[in-house]
């Protein structure tokens, strides 16, 4: 049996800073995780993929990541996806002291 | 040190130019990311978990006070003010921008460096014994061949789609320091009744298979070392497995078709080929050599030096820890440990860079070299300036006493900087390191390697630490396990898996009681933990890490 469709958002790095970021429901990127577009149906999120991965001026490699919903929007749940969201844990650098796109 | 000739620099510069032309491509579109990306490889830039990242080679891990000077311009310019020594002898910057790096590969070529088959399926940087030309023990000294190898590996056009990447190292003494067991070509000078020639391994590597190389040639002649590398690499490039990546390395070439028969059609391929090399390598080897002459040694008194070590005890711990022998009576070989307790193993700043090449220049002959360990070497510096030299290193926070013993780790970048990593393990490298010099034993553990990779891959060498840590993914949690017993040098081995592995909470109190419970176990003092291993097998070893079993057991 196929596994149970978890929930995703879409996620990549900018194409010209290498910088996190999310897919919105606008179609924008946001370096802010809490703006993705919280995807809770799996074909939904197939075509959505499909139209991120369209922006290819923009961005690099967007994939699907899993997600739950936070009190201010999507919250990752693996500590990869976390670690994407902050930075590295060695020195404050990137977007744990950073204002984002 | 080799000096660029007018090919090396056009060459240099031509890459350049079309990098910065395939940068503004991709940009305005012109070229897809799938177009982009292995060009992008080929230079060196990698796309990480937050950032870009640029490997730039440091070629056999020798560098002029010049080019270290640049390397702090480049962190400062472009990047957060520092730069990552690696374990293969490179430099990584984290954060560059992509509109930036063809500036960043321009300011290199000012300097006769590069990022060329730093990444990608090519034969990569050639590494060598970082004490190279200065060590006691040397045959002869190695980078001659490493750069004859690096010339003739650079752009090869037999070699440009390997079935994955090839790594080559150079040694040229019987105490391996340059890993050359776990490289997929390692060589070693050998001298036989006055007579050079070439020990040369094949098919070591690490990686979700380690293997430890085996014997090629166990005495090649000299005028053979290229066409026999360029017959071996011809072998597996035919054989190599391009259908699985995971089998592609050249160590299961060797392990699926016998050493027996790779010597075979290696010895085949050779004769069809050694025609065809008419000397002209061997007269390039001999410019090269002349460029690689020793500096002009001094001769003063080490009075200087006497006197600091009798009278400071910091000078002296220092001393006793990071000195090795050189081979010129009145000098020592300094290695500046990048391992300050609780930093990043391996990072250097910008200024401390500088002061490096600044202490290269007043005190080392104008030479620094990168370990494969991930500190820095100044492989000429007279005794009578160690003092001074000391004291300038103590003002810049880099004369941390610790080289060789437990907080001198190799840590991979892991999960806080890679996409392949699985686990983090720089913090666990900061923690540990802590944690012994709280305990302030160290210096009474002695001898010890530990070595830390965030994924299989093994970039931290875990596989031949003596304690090697390996980062997982289990269920979606950091986890780490143990390997004990492995061995990076000429006796080198593969660690033994422990056990199960360890959260992150528990891993540093598991290494904590792996040592203290050495400390209980050696016969004496001088016993080092690779020898309590050796002597006593790795039961008690296991029984220290999970006492419960043992319990059990009992």
């Amino acid at each position: 049996m196929a596994r149970a469709f978890t929930p995703k958002v879409i996620t990549s790095n900018l194409l010209l800073s290498g910088d996190a970021v999310w897919f919105t429901a606008n179609d924008t990127w946001s370096g802010d995780i809490a703006e993705a577009e919280f995807l809770t149906d799996e074909a939904h999120a197939e075509l959505r993929l499909l139209e991120a991965n369209a922006q290819t001026g923009v961005m690099v490699g967007a994939y699907l990541a899993d997600a739950k919903l936070g009190d201010a929007g999507p919250v990752p749940t693996h500590f990869r996806e976390d670690f994407r969201t902050r930075g590295p844990s060695n020195y404050a650098h990137g977007k744990q002291v950073e204002t984002n796109v | 040190m080799y000096k660029y000739n007018d090919f090396d620099e056009a060459f240099v510069r031509e890459r350049v130019a079309q990098f910065r032309g395939q940068v503004e491509r991709r940009i305005d579109g012109s070229l897809t990311e799938d177009e982009f990306k292995p060009l992008r490889l080929m230079n060196g830039l990698y796309l990480q978990l937050h950032a870009y990242m640029l490997r730039v080679a440091v070629p056999y891990g020798t560098l002029n006070s010049k080019q270290m000077d640049m390397l702090a311009h480049l962190a400062e310019t472009y990047d957060k003010g520092y730069g990552h020594f690696t374990t293969r002898q490179n430099i990584q910057y984290n954060w560059p921008e992509l509109r930036d790096v063809p500036d960043m590969l321009s300011d290199l070529a000012d300097v006769e460096m590069h990022a060329i088959q730093t990444s990608g399926n090519t034969i990569r940087n050639v590494t060598a014994d970082h004490f190279a030309g200065a060590a006691a023990d040397e045959v002869a000294d190695p980078r001659p061949v490493a750069e004859l190898l690096r010339q003739w590996s650079t752009d090869h056009p037999e070699f440009q789609f390997l079935p994955r990447k090839f790594k080559l190292a150079v040694t040229g003494a019987a105490a391996d320091r340059a890993v050359i067991k776990a490289h997929d070509i390692g060589i070693r000078i050998l001298e036989r009744d006055g007579v050079r020639g070439y020990e040369i391994l094949v098919g070591g590597g690490l990686g979700r298979t380690p293997m430890i190389g085996k014997v090629l040639h166990d005495f090649l002649p000299e005028a053979d070392l290229l066409p026999f590398i360029e017959a071996t690499v011809s072998v597996w490039n035919r054989l190599g497995r391009r259908d699985n990546k995971y089998k592609a390395r050249i160590k299961i070439t060797v392990h699926e078709h016998g050493i027996e028969e790779i010597r075979r059609l290696v010895d085949e391929r050779f004769a069809e080929i050694r025609p065809t090399f008419n000397g002209v390598d061997q007269e390039v080897l001999r410019e090269i050599e002349a460029q690689f002459a020793a500096p002009e040694f001094r001769t003063d008194g080490v009075d200087d030096y006497d006197i600091a070590y009798a009278d400071n005890p910091l000078f002296r711990s220092w001393a006793d820890t990071n000195l090795s022998e050189h081979r010129a009576d009145g000098y020592a070989i300094v290695s500046i440990s990048i391992k300050k307790h609780g930093a990043t193993p391996g990072d250097a700043t910008a200024d401390q860079m500088r002061v490096m090449a600044d202490l290269a220049r007043k005190y080392g002959h104008d030479e620094l070299r990168i370990s494969h360990e991930q500190n820095v070497i100044l492989p000429h510096v007279h005794k009578s300036d160690l003092p001074a030299l000391y004291l300038a290193l103590r003002a810049a926070d880099l004369a941390t006493a610790n080289i060789g013993l437990a907080s001198d780790i190799i840590a991979c970048p892991g999960m806080d900087y890679c996409a392949l990593a699985t686990a983090r393990s720089i913090p666990v490298a900061q923690e540990i390191a802590t944690r012994f010099d709280e305990l302030k034993i160290e210096h009474d553990i002695g001898a010890l390697k530990i070595k830390i990779s965030g994924c299989i891959n093994a970039c931290g060498h875990h596989h031949v630490g003596h304690i090697g840590i390996l980062g997982l993914d289990r269920a979606g949690v950091e986890n780490y396990q143990i390997t004990l017993g492995g061995d990076h040098t000429e006796t080198a081995a593969v660690g033994e898996r422990a056990g199960p592995g360890f959260s992150a909470d528990d891993i540093v109190p598991a290494i904590e009681r792996l040592v203290l419970g050495y400390m209980d176990l050696r016969d004496s003092a001088d016993e080092t933990f690779i020898e309590t291993y050796r002597r006593l097998g790795a039961v008690p070893f296991k029984d220290i890490l999970y006492p419960k079993e043992a319990a059990n057991a009992a």
